[in-house]
């Protein structure tokens, strides 16, 4: 097993060859931008982009907080207020959490699995463009004054023709189908990634836990999205046709709206948090300095959560007047899901006990993250229990929990893989003087914010209200959220200054900055655009602290194992393994940059379009035009292949 | 970690923070139980505070020692420390199972003792409208009101809840948890008051722009009390005008645009587009708890009821000064 102290991590192989490097490199300037297939240049747009979203979703809740500061402010009028918290909710989930992890997941797994890029690199483009485009959508609901108004959730009737007959409703509705579109996309393409390209000796069982994490995430997005799919296109149909799927004066069923939405709405929490303890999962033993420990019970309650998180989305639905019998094994469910998530904790503590702990940057959010989700967790416990639920749902008790889990357990970890990955992505340090304090900050803010909304939910105070009366005894707390608030984005935004200044400023941050065990930390920062000249070979858990020096594969003769050394590279090539031994088999050639996959993506945001503004022409030309983009696409020439 | 929140702390900030915001108004608070179902919730929550309390600091403490531990450099401890199965095996499988299991029981024993019918049920029922709430009693034929819902102490209630537009959800935190109205289906809620009072409600499930001002009250009285109020609403009692300007008002009620969507028992009145207004003069707040029940609010609201709540579905209602003052007194007549 690895030892804590380690030598200097072992050279990089031999690369800088001009050669290589222009065989890969992209067009530069706008034309590379936009055709790029390098699933490093994806991963930071998605990540840079995420954290706009993240930014402006933040700006929302921060004006909604002095309309609440006390009790009948007119900051905001209904209408307004309903409208932001409605687009906080969407871009935090849809536009900001879920799309950033599979960021990360795109940056990181080909570098953690040694890998030269994803199985499909030109979906992956696509898959960004269609998040890029579908947030660009539902944002250009400001522009003509009709922003979603309907709750993040949607339920209908209130998301019916009749009951919200604007355009706002269908800005949200076919915004989820389509960036639904990006993330069953990319989450196919991870499985393939991560069941096809590992190096050599990367069994299953040595893994980086984050790739484990991400193969659970892909799993569970693509048997989840196509029901919020489902939910929300059935009620486009119902707006846009007349169809009654939910209108049950016609027959419809108001209810299986809201089984849809849950059947993916709850799996969409883990699908969150999974991915978030896998970047913990790999911090702590870096700044314990010693293997993660109980590996194989982590990565089986990854899985085990996969499955669980499939059957407690009735605890969304506890006031609906179902069965009470029915609700009491949701309720079951709901609380042994409570298990792998302990199982987790007390691996993450085992690890740090035996370690030796460095509070790093991303150490402190890791130990953030575990303070702030023990709370979340514990009272996920108690809205599991049904009668408790009855009291507390949709109160500010619930608004509590849920931050606890979806802001403090997923946003901080990803504050921590912020500062403990960009380093790798740019080259640069960020300064961990400013780092601990943004951590600090945003520590208070987060806890002075969120902590007095589980006492209001015990004063009565319900969700989603836009104003309160003097004479309920609310304002003092709220006030006092209201204060946390502004103290946390306070924390948020030292963080974004300490990017920008480490871009500008930042110390050069070498190969290995941290001392890390898996393989990213093996290549330059940033890694050349083919990652690996020759691919590592993998015969433990942890290369970089058990193989000294790492070894590089050479290309054999055959041509099973010619893509494995700089042939390989050269060849614009990457090697395909068996997905359980990880025996060579062959080849997969990498694709050019390509403008295709943007060009699909524009066709597909003007069939939305042309929904959503009722013009058929506009669709037909974008469906068109996605098909001949897609046979383009298809069709292999002597060039593709040079 | 140089900094420990233990839940012992939370609780005392939570405690006083209870009574610090208490004393600047009325909280409808869950825990200030009045209802045998919000008693027995109650009973639960102090449960699974305790349980919580003890697995946050004994796990904080973990975790803080793992990080305190390691840092003085005696690498010798981490050989004394258990093996990382048994760790596991008793922190994140035996003592959860075993915690889960205590609450799996109070789960299934609470849910089977709440809300079952009970023989000597009053029988209300409720419309989730948009913003407000209709009220009426199924087995006192004419009686409805809207908004205060008037419940005798110590009888088991059968609220029976439905909505013939979008969802809400009928939440009186003092008495009992909450249930949906949903278009389509009748849901029950089962309560009973245990003290007199009066217990405010909120709608709880977003249900558009006036979702915030959807309150409503449940006034608990003694039986006795409770039978003379719903006599009284069976008969005519109450709703004749008592002066001439009052008299008026009815006239101009029931002629124009007001009778076009309310309803006063023993009118020419007999819309139920809007809320049921035969007891409104007996009433405490005007637009779903929006402002008090006063004349001049009152007058406010019908000239221009977006002033007080934007978005309400009631239009502005042109009438002369005169007609105003004449329709508010008669609406204050009737009690």
């Amino acid at each position: 097993m690895a030892v804590t102290e380690h030598p200097p991590p072992p050279p990089s192989p031999p690369v800088d060859e001009p050669e290589l490097l222009e065989l890969w490199e992209d067009a530069p300037g706008i034309p590379g931008f936009l055709s790029t297939v390098d699933h490093k240049r994806i991963g930071m747009r998605y990540i840079y982009t995420c954290f706009f979203f993240f930014f402006v979703a933040g700006a929302m809740a921060l004006v909604m907080r002095g309309q609440l500061a006390k009790p009948n402010a007119d900051l905001l009028g209904p209408q307004l207020y309903n409208e932001l918290f409605t687009m906080h909710g969407v871009t935090m989930i849809f536009l900001f959490n879920t799309p950033v992890l599979a960021g990360f997941g795109n940056y990181l797994i080909p570098l953690q699995i040694g890998t030269r890029d994803m199985a499909f690199p030109r979906m992956n483009a696509f898959s960004y463009w269609v998040f890029l485009l579908g947030g660009i959508f539902m944002y250009s609901s400001f522009f003509v004054g009709k922003i979603p108004d309907g709750g993040w959730f949607g339920y209908t009737p209130l998301v019916s023709r009749t009951f919200s007959p604007g355009l706002n409703i269908d800005f949200w509705g076919l915004g989820i189908v389509f960036t639904g579109l990006s993330t069953t996309v990319g989450s196919i393409n991870f499985i393939v990634t991560i069941f096809k390209l590992r190096a050599p000796g990367m069994t299953l069982n040595r893994m980086p836990i984050f790739v484990w994490s991400m193969l659970v995430f892909s799993f569970m997005a693509i048997f989840a999205v196509p029901a919020v799919t489902l939910a929300t296109g059935l009620n486009e149909l119902d707006r846009l046709f007349g169809t009654s799927f939910f209108n049950p004066a016609l027959g419809g069923s108001v209810l299986l709206y809201q089984h849809l939405f849950w059947f993916w709405g709850h799996p969409e929490v883990y699908i969150l948090f999974v991915p978030a303890t896998g970047m913990i999962s790999q911090i702590i033993p870096t700044f314990s300095g010693r293997p993660l420990s109980g590996y194989l019970w982590v990565a089986g309650a990854l899985v085990t959560v996969g499955f669980i998180s499939f059957g407690v989305w009735v605890h969304h639905m506890f006031a609906t007047g179902l069965p009470p019998v029915a609700m009491a094994f949701f309720s079951g469910a709901s609380l042994i899901i409570t298990i792998p998530s302990g199982v987790q904790f007390f691996a993450w503590i085992a690890t740090m006990w035996k370690g030796r702990v460095r509070l790093t940057t991303p150490m402190l959010f890791g130990v953030g993250f575990l303070l702030i989700f023990l709370l979340g967790g514990i009272t996920g416990v108690m809205v599991a229990v049904l009668p408790f639920d009855w009291q507390v749902t949709d109160s500010y008790f619930v608004v509590a929990h849920f931050h606890y889990v979806l802001n403090g357990a997923v946003v901080f970890p990803i504050f921590g893989a912020i500062y403990y990955w960009m380093p790798k992505m740019t080259g640069r340090m960020l300064s961990e003087k400013l780092g601990k304090l943004s951590f600090w900050v945003m520590f208070v803010g987060f806890n002075v914010t969120f902590f007095p909304m589980h006492i209001l939910g015990f004063l009565g105070m319900p969700r989603r209200i836009y104003t309160y009366d003097n004479g309920l005894g609310w304002g003092g707390l709220n006030a006092m959220v209201s204060i946390g608030s502004a103290i946390f984005g306070l924390g948020t935004a030292i963080t974004l200054f300490n990017w920008l200044w480490s871009r500008w400023r930042g110390v050069p941050a070498g190969d290995d900055p941290w001392d890390g065990d898996s393989l990213e930390w093996s290549t330059t920062s940033p890694p050349p655009h083919y990652n690996f000249a020759s691919i590592p070979l993998v015969a433990s858990r942890h290369p970089l602290w058990d193989q000294r020096p790492l070894p590089f594969a050479e290309s054999g003769p055959e041509e099973d194992t010619s893509g494995l050394g700089s042939e390989g590279a050269v060849a614009r090539e990457t090697p395909v393994t068996s997905g359980i031994d990880t025996r060579p088999e062959g080849n997969l050639e990498i694709p050019h940059e390509t403008y295709l996959p943007f060009v699909v993506a524009l066709g597909l945001a003007a069939l939305f379009v042309g929904l959503l503004i009722k013009a058929a022409v506009v669709g037909v030309v974008g469906v068109g035009l996605a098909v001949v983009a897609v046979l383009w696409w298809s069709w292999r020439t002597e060039e593709d292949l040079t | 970690m140089r900094r420990v929140r233990p839940a012992a702390l939370a609780a005392v900030v939570a405690a006083s923070s209870i009574t610090l915001v208490s004393c600047r108004g009325h909280s409808p608070s869950m825990l200030d139980a009045h209802g045998t179902e919000s008693q027995r919730v109650s009973g639960v929550w102090w449960l699974m505070f305790s349980l919580a309390a003890v697995v946050y600091v004994v796990v904080a403490a973990f975790i803080v020692i793992a990080i305190v531990r390691g840092r003085g450099g005696k690498r010798e401890k981490a050989q004394k420390a258990p093996k990382d199965d048994t760790f596991i095996w008793l922190g994140g499988i035996v003592a959860p199972v075993i915690i889960l299991a205590v609450l799996a029981v109070v789960t299934v024993n609470t849910t089977e003792a709440l809300r079952n019918p009970e023989a000597g049920e009053l029988r209300i029922a409720v419309v989730g409208k948009r913003w407000w709430w209709d009220v009426t009693y199924p087995d006192s034929p004419g009686v409805r009101t809207a908004n205060e819902i008037h419940i005798p102490v110590d009888r088991p209630v059968d609220i029976e809840l439905t909505s013939d537009n979008v969802i809400h959800s009928f939440w009186v935190p003092e008495l009992a948890g909450k249930v949906d109205t949903i278009p389509g289906q009748t849901n029950h809620l089962r309560l009973t008051a245990t003290a007199p009072g009066t217990y405010r409600g909120e709608c709880a499930e977003f249900c558009g722009i006036q979702h915030a001002h959807m309150s409503f009250q449940i006034i608990a009285d003694p039986p006795a009390d409770f039978d003379r109020w719903l006599a009284r609403r069976t008969t005519g009692a109450g709703l004749t005008p008592t002066s001439d300007q009052a008299a008026r008002g009815e006239l101009v009620f029931t002629r124009e645009a007001c009778a076009g969507c309310h309803a006063v028992r023993g009118t020419q009145a007999v819309a139920q587009i809007g809320p049921d207004l035969s007891d409104f003069g007996g009433r405490q707040w005007i637009g779903s708890l929006t402002v008090p029940n006063t004349p001049a609010n009152l007058e406010q609201w019908i000239v221009d009821p977006q002033s007080v709540k934007p978005g309400t579905l009631m239009p502005p209602t042109a009438l002369s000064a005169e007609d105003i003052a004449a329709v508010t007194a008669y609406l204050e007549g009737l009690k």
